[in-house]
């Protein structure tokens, strides 16, 4: 009767190991499903000619007007490469993302970086409460200016950030596509922070992005440039099939 | 004929009236549900309800009766009157891009805002001004998920002397303040001229050469405040990151010197025979004298080249 009882009891308690093992091991594949997750493609195009760039003059800041003196600078409103690949449009997922997708906030923590009287990227994405990180590498100071629409979710704020000071460390708490960025000692500086839910790409010289991990599903994916506005189009993404998507935008 | 004009008309008046009336309704449905704003200064706590009636004759005018800054005067006035519904104020001692302290908002209808046509409200009893307040604050609905930003301290002034005077001179060189407050603060640094607030219009840097009061104040800790601060809506930055206490006393100190009134500092820098920073020195001007003075406002990396 006593051995019964002991047989039964590591049966009960095998069991239990086996179920505990299955379900940490079921848990394990659910986390890193996404990293094998399928990935969107593509290549941003600009059709015609890309609209005439203001060379910047920046002989008001010598320090900055010197680090561009053998390659003069302009405006970077479009910028295209030479087979038409339209660079710094930002590709994200605007419908059909689930919930827990939806709120995922990206863990890096991209760098908004003053150089040369620049900013580097000139346009950056971002989620929702997605840490980034302003320097400032010139020998000049500059004041970092957000200006997210008035009476919406996002604040302005106005920092200054003299050369050697130390990052400034902020976030967006809301999506907002976009927010202008400027610095009022330099005028010509200018460039935008794209604030979206969920994953997202910005397109290189080259006009090619990537939407790293997005589950499967159908999607409307939304490009944006900062003058040439926003497309749209339906994608469908199978488990751990890459997919692709192409965007043109007319030259205005 | 005529009688036809005349039924088109009654039904056009009578259409027009039913959707003037709905429409105010809806407006009046949401007044009374934020009409609940309280503020609180001191012991004082305004209630929004009260103030409709100052409001509306005192503050209408000019911000409009859904405060947005639109009042019949609004058109002739520069600066514009502020856009309550945006919830952005310049004069705060809290961070850039936070909400400004009831007793802020409280101290600027009191104080008036100094070139410009916001006058002073000391007249008013502090009841009807913490009123006032409130009904300020009922304009955003900010004001219900928000509080207020953490408050910047100001310490105690110290007692001013020529070395503080030259540091705060080299970090005016420094910080860059003459880019567009000009290198003898007469407003017309280089970057002056291109400066816009944030409804893109356009606005002047402060004149220290012109003009005694400050926007936000006429004291030293008010100089303290608004450079540590920034002006939210405007140009002008926030400091309070990458300046120390002791270097914004010395930047107060070393501005007293721009000014158009006598001053102790002024009396000092003559003495010393404080000439204008030269922008294009590679280094502060004063540099070579920082060593000296008892805070260290100089970083490693600026050389001491003399002009």
């Amino acid at each position: 009767m006593k051995k019964q009882a002991w047989y039964q009891g590591l049966a009960i308690f095998s069991a239990a190991l086996t179920l505990i093992f299955v379900f940490v091991m079921s848990q394990r594949e659910v986390k890193a499903a996404p990293a094998s997750g399928a990935g969107i493609t593509g290549t941003i195009k600009l059709e015609g000619t890309a609209p005439h760039q203001r060379p910047i003059d920046m002989s008001k800041e010598p320090a900055c007007a010197a680090v561009h003196k053998a390659n003069p600078v302009t405006t970077e409103k479009v910028v295209a490469g030479s087979g038409g690949g339209l660079k710094n449009v930002v590709v994200y997922i605007s419908e059909g993302l689930s919930g827990s997708a939806e709120n995922e906030v990206a863990s890096s923590k991209p760098i908004w970086d003053q150089k040369g009287c620049q900013y580097i990227p000139h346009v950056m994405g971002l989620n929702p409460n997605q840490h980034f990180e302003v320097t400032n590498s010139d020998p000049t100071s500059h004041n970092i200016h957000p200006m997210p629409k008035p009476g919406g979710p996002n604040h302005e704020w106005n920092k200054s950030q003299p050369s050697g000071a130390p990052p400034i460390d902020n976030t967006w708490q809301a999506p907002e596509v976009a927010i202008h960025v400027k610095c009022n000692i330099h005028p010509w500086m200018s460039g935008y922070m794209v604030v979206v839910k969920g994953p997202y790409g910005v397109s290189d010289d080259s006009g090619s992005f990537k939407i790293e991990n997005v589950p499967p599903g159908s999607y409307t994916l939304t490009a944006w440039q900062e003058t040439l506005g926003t497309q749209t189009q339906k994608i469908t993404v199978a488990a751990g099939k890459p997919a692709t998507a192409d965007f043109t935008f007319k030259a205005k | 004929m005529r009688t036809q004009h005349l039924n088109f008309i009654a039904c056009a008046v009578a259409v027009l009236a039913v959707c003037s009336l709905s429409s105010a309704q809806v407006t009046k449905y949401q007044e009374d549900e934020n009409l609940g704003m309280e503020a609180h200064v001191g012991k004082l706590t305004g209630h929004a309800k009260d103030a409709a009636t100052n409001y509306r004759r005192y503050c209408a005018g000019c911000h409009g009766d859904l405060g947005d800054g639109e009042g019949e005067n609004a058109v002739w006035l520069d600066p514009k009157p502020r856009n309550f519904t945006l919830a952005t104020f310049k004069c705060r001692s809290t961070p850039s891009g936070s909400l400004p302290t009831d007793e802020d908002l409280y101290n600027t209808v009191g104080r008036g805002l100094e070139s410009s046509n916001m006058p002073s409200w000391n007249p008013l009893s502090d009841q009807a001004r913490a009123d006032l307040v409130a009904y300020v604050k009922h304009f955003s609905d900010r004001w219900k998920t928000e509080k207020s930003g953490a408050v910047i301290e100001i310490p105690p002034e110290p007692a001013v002397n020529a070395e503080r005077i030259k540091a705060g001179q080299a970090l005016f060189q420094k910080l860059e303040c003459w880019k567009c407050h000009g290198v003898e603060g007469r407003a017309n640094g280089p970057s002056a001229d291109t400066l816009t607030d944030d409804q893109n219009r356009p606005i002047k840097p402060f004149n220290f050469h012109d003009q005694t009061k400050f926007k936000c104040g006429a004291e030293d800790r008010d100089l303290y405040r608004i450079f540590m601060t920034g002006l939210d809506g405007t140009p002008m930055p926030s400091f309070s990151d990458n300046v120390k206490p002791d270097e914004a006393w010395d930047l107060v100190f070393y501005l007293r010197t721009l000014q158009p009134m006598h001053t102790q500092e002024k009396e000092i820098a003559k003495q010393l025979g404080l000439k204008p920073i030269n922008p294009n020195a590679p280094a502060p001007a004063a540099a070579p004298a920082a060593p000296n003075a008892a805070p260290t406002t100089q970083p490693q990396s600026n050389e001491n080249k003399p002009q």
